[in-house]
């Protein structure tokens, strides 16, 4: 099995700004706002709950940690000699120093990164990792767009176990951030900047794990079939960003751009990353149109959360019945609350879409979820 | 030791070999009987005579064991298994009850257990009049107009469902027109996987805010296509839907028909009718609801009832009475495709009747409401349980005779999962919980369903229990994620099961790849069954 | 019901238990536990049924009497039918371990709860698997039927195909039963029957075989009791067009008949009744499926399966639910079979059967039914008019007997039989018209010289 190498990285200001009415801690200012109005570190503590779990169950763990309150110093009170890589921060630590850390543990070879932090902290480590090491979320930030969190940090230590024994493998999941500055003055504006692969474990909503049949993945080709069955002829198809959109492409045999939206018509690929401008073109040369979307994992927004291209204008011009959601059954199972979610940004479409919905979970099946703008 | 394991009980362990590994030194365990001399005289060796090819060349490698070994071994296997006789088994969605002595005594009277099924019917005039009068019986329990017990389980009933509705809109032109069947999140299993394997579309609803399903997501669901609503209520979660009506209304008003899955239906007996309900067929399990033992996973029976609008497409035989002998009528018709051989398990229908009989009617009605009483009596208890939560809080309907509960609080205070807990309720002397059928969406789940056959001491003994492991998850965690303790063997490598160089489902597997087990990865445990 | 109600099986439907319930609860009356069902919905009064029979004399002589109504085939009655159910001799140990009630009244147990249960299932399937010659075999489906409609629809997965060949005596009531589950997934044709011996038609069955054959089915012995010679044949045939070979078999002729894993079968099906099973009117049937150990198989089988594994320290062993991610309880909307409660204590007894019977057993037994089989067989045949086509085929148990030739109808013989105290051999004029006035007998090991000598004789009566 060769040596088992666990890194750390703790965005200690993380989840600062929720606790004293601030909307996240992006940017240095803020966070001495937020030390101001009496927030005190609490991502810290979070992941010392996944170490010491982590540590009473595989005591060969080598730890890799992030120097300082990045990581070192939480492993060393939970009794660990962590190895230290990346370079001390000076003084408050920063984006910079996350992207560092990250990068210097994949070069030492970790198998999987813990991380404790929100999106700001997931959005860095997806920037240098790419698809290299598999991470694991543990929730302490405000901002939790993003599909790459365990549910706690007791379920952050189960399914760290589980993939550091190789016993699960490790799926894209959405990385995604908002304008913390447009937040803050009240608008939501989320962008989708890429995948982290996160270990996969089906048991954490199914009553037993896999054994060499990976459900999940049949069920995104059912989808798929489901999906590319039911296209018509000369229908301009608006595919939304995802690894669930792109199982539809593949199915066809054409390209997906995974963080953008493609046109599909006829079988063919008539645009690639498209703008809403883009699309409202496309739609006008060639009605009647349809949408498909998928949601995002664990938060639910189907539209308005990294796919603002598919925005109000373009789900009015395609029509409300032709607006597909997909989503495996999993997914579904994650959604917080039970609930999908939409922000187009114009609330009498908000409302109209709001209610129950069929969703495609698999060939010749849907589930209906609740949706709430 | 005794103290750690804390519970006072220890299960039998013997230790006991595969049968094929134990010594027997070539011992006999039966003789067939003597082949008489004229008959070996006039044929010969018949099966010597067999082709190569055909006659087999070497007997099988079955154990070769003396009669009493066989018994013993068998006995002792049986000490080391949990049936309802012996313990308490609150598995939820399994109904477990006592299930009377008398009547096994009567159905392995050779009158009942010694005929064939293509006996003329003059000669079995008992076991058609049994499937007869319970058959009136079922219909004023369900008030339905006909039923079937064909079905040999409740799978295959809510399957006979599908089969009916499938039945009803071919004969009117409507086969692959109306594909779709809706059903809900939290229906057996069973509700969404037959109308699947009947060809149907499956579209499911999640549960509301109140944890069921809402009238709002059925109308979403609703349209030309459909087939037809196949679930169960109350629930697994053991909530009812009080929407029901309006739920068979609006399929009715779609032009799909509406199949009632009894499965839970022991809290309704005499207090509500699926006939009343609107629905249009229903099935129930005999041995769950009924009494039939459930026979270690089958000897099952579903009654399948229908009213008279689709009584034609009942599966074939079935049983006439003209007021004097009882009858099988097998003309085809429009019945559906046979469902199982012959009758199905009348052994079955047999308990159920004879439970029903010693009940009457007003015993009946006793059995749903003391499940119920009972069911209340284990969640008033269990909401005390530090690091126990009850689902859907909005909901403050009383359950009826199960609950879905959850150990989250206590899972992220102290690591402690629900699958540990259930492995250390056998440490109790107890048959461990149903966790949750699939999807999972109450987070480390626990479903108990107590039934109307326990004692208060019996209910105390088991809130005791959990109580106690609770305290355990605690004080020493790993004393509960390592159990179980003071079972019949010690924790197995689950992960030996998923694999397929590992797994070995026979004892000739098993010799050949048990070298391959010591390379096996160590996980976190296997499935270890068990639910239905 | 305010007063309570006193009866063995609802303890806590008396006064007292009652009353201590719902004060600990804090509920006056029951009533407001159903609080969720609406009021129109409920049952005004009780149903009205017959009275009820709380005493266990009472219930007991009343059934007693309902059940004295059947004619058994036991005492001085002989039976001779068979066609898918069929009278064998139950030893008493295989009554006394099928009806502890630690089996009889478990039911979801797990690894731990249940290892006793778990290890004679595993038993039960590691001795079918020594019959058969294979290496997995399911724990327990319904029937023989159901288990052939499972693995036809696992074939059709397995190979990405449709089509289905089964022979054209296969029973009427099993090829509906087949029919109707298999349908959303295969197309199911019939391969002729050769009119010389009764066995496949090897020329229809290589015209029908094709590119979209998923599975070819035989049975051997069939339904109708020939022993299909030529196995190997047809299954070089079908594995050719790339189709798979599914053999149903009697497992009690596995004693003396080749293991179907050595004539070329990749899926193996049967019914488990005759191995220690009372009949129970058909009651008695349960089903098995086996195969060669290959995960593209095990990934399809329908049913809870058990494996063993290892303790994590200490030696030993145990038992657990393997993949079941495979079944409907998972699968659920994308479910292509479903599994559910079975007849797992029937599988118990064949557990038990096997183990008493052992290898010279069944080699016994198996010797001793064809022996006596041939020889009812032939003295049939000697009546005057009576013919047994196919007398010089192998055949195991059953047998067509032809009463053309005595201008009777099987329904006049069986109705003659019955005055001699015999259940007389399936009518087959119905299900095979080309046969004529044929009917199917069943001779097994219950059946001696002198057996067999009332129904030749009462035979020889009938058809006068």
């Amino acid at each position: 099995m060769g040596r088992l190498a666990l890194g750390l990285i703790v965005n200690p200001v993380a989840g600062m700004g929720g606790s004293v009415g601030l909307k996240g801690t992006d940017t240095a200012a803020i966070l001495s706002e937020a030390r101001k109005r009496g927030a005190v570190p609490q991502a810290g503590a979070r992941a010392a709950v996944v170490l010491n779990a982590l540590a009473a169950s595989r005591p060969e763990l080598e730890l890799l940690a992030a120097p300082g309150d990045m990581g070192e110093g939480i492993a060393r009170d939970a009794g660990l000699r962590p190895i230290v890589v990346g370079a001390p921060a000076d003084g408050e630590t920063s984006a910079a120093d996350t992207r560092a850390a990250a990068e210097a543990m994949a070069a030492a070879g970790a198998r999987l990164i813990v991380f404790a932090g929100g999106d700001g902290t997931a959005r860095d480590m997806a920037s240098v990792l790419g698809d290299r090491v598999p991470v694991i979320g543990v929730p302490a930030g405000v901002k939790m767009h993003s599909a790459v969190y365990a549910t706690s940090p007791r379920a952050a230590a189960d399914l760290a176990l589980r993939a550091l024994a190789q016993e699960i493998d490790a799926r894209p999941r959405e990385v995604m951030d908002i304008d913390e500055e447009a937040f803050r003055a009240g608008a939501v504006s989320a962008r989708l900047y890429g995948y982290l692969p996160v270990p996969y474990a089906p048991d954490l909503t199914q009553s037993v794990k896999a054994g060499g049949v990976s459900s999940d993945r049949e069920a995104l080709m059912g989808i798929a079939a489901e999906i590319a069955g039911r296209m018509e002829a000369e229908r301009l198809y608006v595919l939304g960003p995802g690894t669930t959109t792109r199982a539809v492409t593949e199915s066809l045999g054409l390209p997906k751009t995974l963080l953008g939206v493609d046109l599909v018509r006829d079988g063919a690929a008539i645009g690639a990353d498209a703008t809403e401008e883009g699309i409202l073109r496309a739609l006008e040369e060639s009605r009647p149109g349809a949408i498909v979307v998928t949601p995002i994992g664990g938060q639910g927004h189907f539209l308005g959360r990294g796919n603002q291209q598919i925005g109000a204008r373009v789900v009015r011009a395609v029509g409300l019945e032709r607006l597909l959601v997909a989503a495996t059954p999993e997914k579904i199972a994650s959604l917080r609350e039970g609930t999908l979610h939409v922000d187009t940004g114009d609330p009498e479409l908000d409302r109209a879409l709001s209610g129950w919905r069929r969703v495609i979970t698999g060939r010749g099946n849907e589930t209906v979820c609740r949706v709430a703008a | 030791m005794t103290d750690r394991v804390g519970s006072g009980f220890h299960a039998a362990h013997w230790d006991e070999p595969l049968i094929d590994e134990i010594p027997g030194d070539g011992g006999r365990g039966l003789l067939p009987p003597r082949v008489d001399d004229a008959i070996a005289g006039a044929v010969g060796d018949v099966a010597a005579a067999l082709p190569e090819g055909v006659r087999r060349a070497k007997p099988p490698a079955l154990p070769q064991l003396p009669q009493h070994r066989v018994l013993r071994h068998f006995l002792r296997l049986s000490q080391m298994a949990m049936g309802f006789d012996v313990t308490v088994d609150m598995m939820g969605t399994c109904t477990m009850k006592y299930s009377p002595k008398v009547h096994e005594y009567v159905a392995r009277l050779p009158g009942f257990a010694d005929v064939h099924p293509l006996q003329d019917p003059e000669t079995l005039q008992g076991t058609l009049e049994i499937l007869y009068r319970f058959n009136r019986m079922m219909c004023e329990i369900a008030g339905m107009d006909a039923f079937t017990f064909q079905p040999a389980s409740g799978a295959q009933g809510i399957y006979t469902n599908a089969c009916l509705i499938r039945a009803y809109h071919a004969s009117r032109g409507e086969d692959g027109k109306r594909d779709e069947i809706i059903t809900t999140a939290f229906s057996h299993p069973a509700d969404a996987a037959t109308p699947a394997v009947a060809g149907f579309k499956v579209i499911t609803l999640m549960p509301g805010e109140m944890g069921f399903a809402e009238v709002d997501a059925l109308k979403a669901a609703v349209s030309e296509r459909t087939a037809g609503l196949m679930l169960t209520n109350p629930e697994d979660t053991g909530q009812y839907n009080p929407n029901i009506r309006a739920f068979v209304d609006i399929v009715h008003e779609a032009g799909g028909l509406c199949a009632y899955d009894q499965a839970n239906g022991n809290p309704l007996l005499g207090v509500v009718r699926a006939g009343d309900t609107g629905f249009d067929m229903c099935q129930f399990n005999l041995h769950k609801t009924f009494s039939a033992p459930h026979g270690a996973l089958g000897l099952g029976c579903a009654a399948v009832g229908v009213k008279e609008h689709l009584e034609r497409f009942l599966p074939r035989p079935i049983v006439t009475y003209d007021g004097e002998r009882y009858g099988l009528d097998h003309e085809p018709g429009e019945g559906i495709e046979k469902i199982r051989a012959f009758l199905g398990n009348v052994h079955a229908v047999l308990k159920a009747y004879a439970w029903v009989r010693s009940l009457g009617a007003e015993g009946l009605r006793a059995v749903a409401e003391t499940a119920v009483l009972n069911n209340n009596y284990m969640l008033h208890n269990i909401r005390q349980i530090e690091g126990t939560t009850i689902p859907w809080p909005k909901n403050t309907y009383p359950k009826l005779e199960q609950v879905r509960y959850s150990w989250e609080p206590l899972y992220e205070e102290t690591g402690v999962a629900s699958h540990d807990v259930l492995n250390r309720m056998v440490d109790f002397g107890v048959q461990h919980y149903m966790e949750s059928h699939v999807p999972m969406l109450v987070p480390q789940p626990f479903t108990l369903e107590p039934g109307e056959s326990l004692t208060i001491a019996e209910m105390d003994h088991v809130l005791d229990a959990l109580r106690r492991i609770a305290e355990e998850a605690r004080d020493t965690p790993e004393h509960v994620t390592a159990a179980p303790h003071s079972a019949a063997i010690r924790p197995i490598d689950g992960d030996v099961p998923e694999d397929p160089d590992c797994w070995a489902f026979t004892s000739r597997a098993y010799r050949r790849k048990r070298g391959n087990w010591a390379n096996v990865k160590r996980g976190l445990g296997g499935h270890g069954g068990g639910y239905s | 019901m305010g007063d309570g109600f006193t009866h063995p099986y609802v303890p806590n439907a008396a006064p007292e238990p009652r009353r201590k319930l719902l004060d600990a609860i804090g509920v006056g009356d029951v009533t407001e536990l159903y609080a969720a069902i609406p009021e129109a919905l409920r049952v005004k009064g009780l149903l009205d049924l017959p009275p009820a029979l709380p005493g266990e004399q009472d219930l007991r002589r009343h059934l007693e009497e309902i059940v004295a109504r059947n004619q058994p085939c036991t005492g001085s009655w002989l039976n001779f039918c068979g066609a898918g159910c069929a009278q064998h001799y139950v030893p008493a140990i295989v009554d006394e371990i099928v009806h502890r009630g630690e089996f009889l009244t478990a039911y979801g147990g797990g690894t731990y709860s249940d290892h006793g249960k778990n290890q004679a299932l595993f038993e039960f399937q590691s001795l079918i698997g020594e019959l058969v010659g294979m290496e997995v075999v399911s724990t327990p489906v319904y029937d023989a039927g159901a288990a052939t409609g499972s693995a036809v629809t696992m074939a059709c997965r397995i190979t990405g195909r449709r089509g289905v060949l089964v022979p054209q005596t296969m029973s009427a009531d099993r090829r509906l039963q087949l029919q109707g589950f298999a349908k959303p997934f295969a197309t199911i044709e019939t391969v002729a029957r050769d009119p010389a011996t009764g066995l496949i038609d090897l020329a229809d069955l290589r015209a029908k075989a094709s590119a979209e054959t998923a599975a070819v089915v035989i049975e051997s012995p069939g339904y109708l009791g020939l022993i299909e010679t030529e196995a190997q044949a047809i299954a070089d045939i079908a594995h050719e067009a790339g189709a798979m070979l599914i053999v149903g078999v009697d497992p009690i002729s596995l004693g003396v008949l080749a293991a179907p894993a050595d004539c070329g079968a990749d899926l193996v099906v049967g019914d488990l009744q005759p191995l220690g099973i009372h009949m129970y009117a058909g009651g008695g049937n349960g089903g098995f499926i086996a195969s060669r150990d290959e995960a593209r198989f095990v990934a399809e089988y329908p049913s809870i399966m058990f494996s063993i594994a290892p303790a994590v320290e200490g030696g030993g062993f145990g038992f657990a639910w393997s993949t079941m991610e495979r079944t409907s309880y998972d699968t659920r909307h994308d479910a292509t079979d479903y599994a559910g409660t079975t007849q797992w204590v029937w599988g118990i007894g064949v557990a038990v059967y096997l183990s008493l019977m052992g290898p010279e057993g069944m080699a016994e037994l198996g010797r001793g039914i064809m022996q006596r089989a041939c020889y009812a067989a032939e003295r049939i045949a000697g009546l005057p008019g009576v013919a047994v086509p196919h007398l010089g085929q192998p055949f195991f148990k059953e047998f067509v007997v032809d009463f053309s030739g005595t201008g009777k109808t099987v329904a006049a013989v069986n109705a003659a039989l019955l005055e001699a105290e015999i259940h007389g051999g399936k009518d087959l004029s119905g299900e095979f018209p080309e046969l004529g006035q044929s009917a199917l007998y069943c001779v097994t090991e219950l059946h001696g010289a002198a057996e067999i000598e009332r129904l030749v004789s009462a035979l020889g009566e009938a058809v006068r």
